[in-house]
C-alpha cells in the first residue's frame, strides 16, 4: 500500500533544502570557463585603447609577430576581411569587435594575440605600436548634445549628431491638465551613476574549432547560452546546428554576463583560422572598462499633489548615456527598459515619460545589473521623488505612501504607463516594516539626538518590479520571444532530470528545480538532477537575467511535470485496472477514488512507462514545455533603513535596516532570503561607495577594484528579514515570483532616503549617489545640493 | 612550463630564464621549474592543476586567490612561485579529507554562506587562518578577517554565520 508523501520532507516546495551545487564549489571543484583546458590549447589576450576618442593612424604588429610563440595578432584590418570588425548588439546598433577607424572610448578593443601562454600573449600586446590622433572626449550628455559636439558615430549613415532616440511613453495631455488643476507641485533631477556589475569571475570563453565536425563549440561565461548560439550564427555565419555553446559554472553574472563581447568573437574566430582551442579570460581592469556597464542616467521629474496628499500625476524625462555603442540588453520595444515601471506602486491616473539616449565616448552595454531593465532607476526615482513630495506637503513619509498605494482589492491594477500590476498587499508590508524598526519611537529618538548636534535620519523606500520577462506579445530580443522550456525526463527507476533553458550563476537552479519536480509529482529532490548551459542538450531558452527564472523558466518545469503526471495517470489507471476517471492524485500517489487504499506511487508508474505500458501508449515517460507568461510578476518590498551622520565628516554609518519583501510563493526560504541578503548588499554599495565615473578627458576612473569599491564584511550592515506576506502570483502555476533583484533595486533608495533625512534641517533635497563622506559634507557644511555626474571635479 | 614555437631559422636561441624551486602543497613534496615572474596563483592552478583557488581581479583586492603559506593567509597572485621555495602551501583542496568535510565547508554548506561560489574557497582559506590563530572569534574578529576578500552574491551575513559554525563546530570536536 502505497502512501502520500510529505512535500517538507522530500525537499519540495517550502524546504529550506541545503544546497546540491554546494558539494562541488566547498571542495574547490566548481568548473568554471577558467579552469577547463582542451588539449593543444592557445591563449589570447587583448590590447585596449590608452584613450577615450581618437583616430586610429596606423597599427604596427610586426614586433608581436616577432615574438616566440605568438600564433596570431589580430587587427581591425583583419577581421574586416571577414566582415567581422563590426556586430550587431541586443539593441539594433552596431559595435566595434575591433577598432578600424577610431577608437570610441578607452579600453575599447584593438587587437588581440594568440599565443602559447597567456603571458607570452600579453607580452606581445605590449609591442603593438599603435599611432593615435586624439580627439575631444563625450562624458555626459550635454557634451554630447551640444553645439559643435564631434559626432561619435560618424561611421554610421544617418547619424548626423550623437542622439540615439527620443522616445515617450504615457499620457502628455492628460498630465499637463492634471498639473494645471494642481494644489503643489514637488520637483526633483538627480544622476543616477554609471555602475557595473562586477561579478568576481570575469568573462571569458574557450572557443574550440574542429575542422573535422565542422563544429564550433565554446564554452563561455554566458548567463543566456541559446541567444549565444543565435547571435554566433549571424556574426560568424555559421550554421546553427554546428554551434555548441556551453556555459559552465558562472562565478557571478548580475547581468554582466548577458551581451556578446569582442573577446568572445576574436576567441572564436581565432580558433577556426587555427584550429585549435583559443582560450580568452578577461583581466578585472578589462572587465570592469569595457564590459556591459549599469545605469548611469539623468532623472528628473515632478509631481503634481493634492493638498490632501493625493498624487495626481508625474512628469518624468530621462537623459541615458549609453556609451559608444548602443549595446543595451533589453526587450526590442522599449528603448530605456522598463523604466516607465516607476510609480507602479501607486495609484497615480495620469503620467508622461520622455527618454532620450545619446553616444557618449564611455564604454558601450547597458545591461540589467541585478534589475529587470532600468528598474532599478525607476523606483529609485520613484522613492526619492515621494520623500521629496511628502516633504514638501509638510506630511509623514510612511503616511504619505499609505495614502497613495495601490489598494488590496485594486488588483489587476493598470498603471499610467500601460503596466498591469498583478497583485500585493503593499499596505500591509509598510506595517510590518514600520513596526519592525520601531518607527514612532525612533522618530522621538531623532528628535532627541538632534537636540544634542546628532544627525539620525530614517528612510523608507518601497518597490514594485516587473519580473519574468515575457510575454511574448511585448516581450523580444533581437526578435526572439522572451518565453523558457524546461526538459523533463523520468527514468525508470522514478529518477530524473529536468534541463531548462535558464542558466544560474549562483541562484541555486540545482536545487530550487527539482524542488519544483518534488512538489508537482512527489519525486524527492535528492532523485532529480538538474542541468542548464549545454545548448545541445538544452531546450531553448532565454537565459538568466532579469529576475527571470522563477517566473518563466520555474513555471515551465510546472507545466511539463503536469505533462508528465497526465501520462502517469493513464499508467497508474493500467496498473491499478480502472479507468482514468476513477483516479484521484495525492503527493507522489495515485489512488481509487472508492477505494483509497489502493493505488501506485509516481516511482511505480515510471517503471511501467518502460516496462508495463497499456498496448498503444507511446513507451518512455518524457516530456518538454515552453512556458510564454501571461502577464509578468510583481513582486512587493518595504526596505527601511536608519542612519547616524557625522557631521563634521560626512561619514553615515548603518544603525539598523529591515527588509520585507512579498515575493508570493517561495520555493526555498534560505535561499530566497540569500538573495534579498545579496541585493541589499548591491544596494548599499550603490548608495555608499560604488560607481565608475569618467574625467574631461573620458579616463575611466573605478578601472579597478582600488577605484571602484566594493563593501566587504567590514563596511557590509546587518539586515534584518521579514517574510511574513505572502502574496502568490495569481497567474504563475505555483504563486511564485521574482526576487533575485528586487532587494537591489529597491533598497539604494531606502539608504538615501535615510541619509537626507538626517539632514532636513539644512534644505539639501540631492545629493548623488553614491553618498560619499566628502559630498555629504559638502551638502551639511554648504547647504546645498551635490551633482555627482562626470566629468568628476577638479581638485582645485 | 614547456613552449614550442616554430622554427623560423632566424631566431637566436634564448634561455628562457628558470628557477627550480621545492616546495610541499597540501602535505605532498613537490619540484617544480618556473619562470621567475610566474605568479604563485598561476603555478597552483595551471602547474599543478588546483583549480578551487580563483583569480577575480589584478590588484590583490578580492582575495578569491587565498591560500595559507606556512598557516598564514597569502593572496596566491601577489606571490611569486619562486618566493614559495621551500615553504608550506594549503589550498581548499587540502581541507577535506577523502570522508570528511572540514567543518568550515560543512558551516559554508549549513548556513548558505555560498551561492556562486567563486569566492568560497578563498573565503575558507582566510577563515581558516583565522580559525587556526583565534578558535573563539566573535562576529567582528570573523568580519575583520575577512575584510580582504570580496564576494558579490552573499552580503556576507551568512558567510560569518558560516564560519561561527565552523568555529563552534571545531571547539566542540576539541573539548
Amino acid at each position: 500500500m502505497s502512501q502520500a508523501v510529505d512535500e517538507i520532507k522530500i525537499g519540495g516546495i517550502g524546504a529550506s533544502r541545503k544546497r546540491v551545487e554546494d558539494n562541488r564549489f566547498i571542495r574547490g571543484k566548481g568548473n568554471y570557463t577558467d579552469d577547463i583546458v582542451l588539449p593543444g590549447m592557445l591563449h589570447m589576450e587583448i590590447l585596449r585603447s590608452p584613450l577615450a576618442h581618437a583616430r586610429i593612424k596606423s597599427i604596427d604588429a610586426s614586433r608581436a609577430w616577432d615574438i616566440p610563440g605568438v600564433h596570431l595578432v589580430l587587427t581591425g584590418d583583419m577581421m574586416a576581411t571577414r566582415n567581422l570588425a563590426w556586430m550587431p548588439t541586443l539593441s539594433y546598433d552596431t559595435q566595434a569587435v575591433l577598432a578600424t577607424d577610431k577608437v570610441r572610448f578607452q579600453g575599447q578593443e584593438v587587437a588581440c594575440v594568440i599565443a602559447d601562454d597567456p603571458y607570452i600573449a600579453k607580452d606581445a600586446c605590449e609591442a603593438i605600436v599603435v599611432d593615435y590622433e586624439p580627439l575631444p572626449a563625450i562624458v555626459n550628455p550635454a557634451q554630447a548634445v551640444a553645439e559643435g559636439a564631434p559626432v561619435i558615430r560618424d561611421d554610421k549613415e544617418n547619424q548626423p549628431d550623437n542622439v540615439i532616440y527620443d522616445w515617450e511613453v504615457g499620457d502628455g495631455e492628460g498630465t499637463d491638465r492634471a498639473f494645471a488643476s494642481a494644489d503643489l507641485v514637488s520637483k526633483l533631477e538627480l544622476h543616477y551613476p554609471r555602475s557595473h556589475p562586477s561579478p568576481i569571475e570575469c568573462c571569458g570563453s574557450i572557443a574550440d574549432f574542429n575542422r573535422s565536425t565542422s563544429k564550433l563549440t565554446v564554452y563561455m561565461t554566458t548567463q543566456a547560452p541559446h541567444i549565444i548560439r543565435a547571435a554566433v550564427a549571424m556574426v560568424a555565419e555559421l550554421p546553427e546546428h554546428m554551434i555548441r555553446i556551453i556555459s559552465p559554472d558562472i562565478g557571478g553574472g548580475f547581468g554582466n554576463k548577458v551581451p556578446v563581447y569582442p573577446g568572445y568573437v576574436c576567441s572564436i574566430l581565432a580558433s577556426i583560422l587555427l584550429e585549435r582551442p583559443v582560450k580568452w579570460i578577461e583581466d578585472k581592469t578589462g572587465n570592469l572598462i569595457s564590459t556591459g556597464f549599469a545605469r548611469d542616467v539623468y532623472l528628473k521629474g515632478e509631481m503634481a499633489l493634492r493638498r490632501d496628499g493625493k498624487i495626481l500625476a508625474v512628469r518624468m524625462h530621462t537623459d541615458a548615456d549609453h556609451g559608444a555603442f548602443f549595446a543595451d540588453a533589453q526587450p526590442s520595444k522599449f528603448k530605456i527598459g522598463l523604466m516607465h515601471s516607476a510609480f507602479a506602486a501607486y495609484d497615480i491616473p495620469v503620467a508622461h515619460l520622455t527618454a532620450r539616449g545619446t553616444y557618449s565616448n564611455k564604454a558601450p552595454g547597458g545591461v540589467a545589473y541585478r534589475c529587470s531593465f532600468r528598474v532599478t532607476e525607476a523606483m529609485f526615482f520613484q522613492e526619492r521623488m515621494v520623500q521629496a513630495a511628502a516633504d514638501d506637503l509638510g506630511m509623514d513619509q510612511a503616511a504619505f505612501r499609505a495614502r497613495n498605494f495601490v489598494a488590496d482589492d485594486d488588483f489587476p491594477h493598470r498603471t499610467p504607463f500601460g503596466f498591469l500590476t498583478d497583485s500585493g498587499q503593499y499596505g500591509k508590508c509598510l506595517e510590518v516594516g514600520l513596526k519592525a524598526i520601531d518607527y514612532d519611537n525612533f522618530r522621538q529618538q531623532q528628535a532627541e539626538a538632534r537636540t544634542r548636534g546628532r544627525l539620525l535620519g530614517l528612510g523608507i523606500s518601497t518597490m514594485t518590479e516587473p519580473l519574468g520577462a515575457g510575454n511574448s506579445r511585448e516581450y523580444d530580443i533581437l526578435g526572439i520571444k522572451m518565453f523558457d522550456s524546461a526538459d523533463l525526463k523520468v527514468h525508470m527507476t522514478g529518477k530524473a532530470i529536468v534541463r531548462t533553458g535558464a542558466r544560474g550563476q549562483g541562484q541555486g537552479h540545482e536545487t530550487t528545480w527539482a524542488q519544483i519536480v518534488a512538489h508537482e509529482l512527489g519525486i524527492p529532490a535528492d532523485d532529480v538532477v538538474v542541468e542548464e548551459g549545454d545548448t545541445d542538450t538544452a531546450p531553448f531558452g532565454m537565459g538568466t537575467y532579469a529576475s527571470r527564472s522563477t517566473p518563466v523558466a520555474g513555471a515551465a518545469i510546472a507545466m511539463v511535470c503536469r505533462k508528465i503526471r497526465a501520462k502517469a495517470r493513464k499508467l497508474a489507471a493500467h496498473l491499478l485496472e480502472v479507468s482514468e476517471e476513477d483516479i484521484e492524485w495525492e503527493l507522489g500517489r495515485f489512488y481509487i477514488r472508492s477505494a483509497p487504499d489502493r493505488g501506485v506511487t509516481i516511482q511505480e508508474c515510471a517503471a511501467a512507462a518502460y516496462s508495463n505500458m497499456p498496448d498503444g501508449m507511446e513507451p518512455g515517460l518524457e516530456n518538454t514545455a515552453y512556458y510564454d507568461p501571461p502577464n509578468l510578476t510583481w513582486p512587493f518590498a518595504v526596505y527601511i533603513v536608519t542612519v547616524e551622520v557625522d557631521p563634521a565628516t560626512g561619514v553615515w554609518d548603518v544603525l539598523s535596516m529591515v527588509a520585507v519583501d512579498d515575493c508570493g510563493v517561495r520555493i526555498n526560504p534560505m535561499i530566497v532570503e540569500g538573495q534579498i541578503m545579496g541585493g541589499l548588499t548591491e544596494a548599499y554599495a550603490m548608495s555608499n561607495m560604488q560607481f565608475i565615473t569618467f574625467d574631461a578627458e573620458g579616463n575611466c576612473i573605478g578601472s579597478n577594484y582600488m577605484d571602484y569599491l566594493l563593501p566587504t564584511a567590514w563596511e557590509t550592515p546587518g539586515f534584518e528579514l521579514h517574510s511574513e506576506v505572502v502574496t502568490p502570483c495569481p497567474h504563475h502555476p505555483i504563486g511564485a515570483k521574482g526576487i533575485g533583484e528586487c532587494a537591489a533595486v529597491g533598497g539604494p533608495a531606502a539608504f538615501v532616503n535615510a541619509v537626507l533625512d538626517a539632514l532636513s534641517e539644512t534644505g539639501v533635497r540631492n545629493i548623488d549617489m553614491p553618498l560619499l563622506p566628502d559630498r555629504v559634507w559638502e551638502a551639511i557644511t554648504y547647504r546645498r545640493d551635490v551633482s555627482g555626474a562626470p566629468p568628476v571635479r577638479s581638485d582645485e | 612550463m614547456t613552449i614550442v614555437y616554430d622554427d623560423r631559422g632566424d631566431e637566436e636561441t634564448q634561455d628562457v630564464p628558470v628557477r627550480r624551486i621545492r616546495f610541499t602543497i597540501n602535505g605532498e613534496k613537490k619540484i617544480a621549474e618556473v619562470e621567475p615572474r610566474l605568479l604563485l596563483a598561476h603555478l597552483i592552478r595551471q602547474g599543478l592543476r588546483l583549480t578551487g583557488t580563483h583569480t577575480g581581479c589584478d590588484t590583490t583586492n578580492c582575495g578569491a586567490c587565498t591560500v595559507l603559506v606556512d598557516g598564514t593567509a597569502v593572496k596566491s597572485c601577489t606571490m611569486l612561485a619562486v618566493q614559495a621555495d621551500g615553504h608550506e602551501i594549503q589550498t581548499v583542496e587540502g581541507l577535506a579529507t577523502a570522508s570528511e568535510l572540514h567543518p568550515l565547508q560543512e558551516g559554508f554548506k549549513e548556513e548558505h554562506g555560498l551561492q556562486c561560489g567563486f569566492c568560497t574557497p578563498g573565503m575558507m582559506m582566510a577563515a581558516k587562518a583565522l580559525l587556526d590563530r583565534n578558535p573563539d572569534p566573535t562576529e567582528e574578529d570573523v568580519r575583520w578577517a575577512l575584510s580582504g576578500n570580496l564576494c558579490r552574491c552573499t552580503g556576507y551575513q551568512n558567510i560569518v554565520k558560516s564560519v561561527l559554525w565552523a568555529a563552534d563546530k571545531l571547539r566542540s570536536q576539541a573539548g
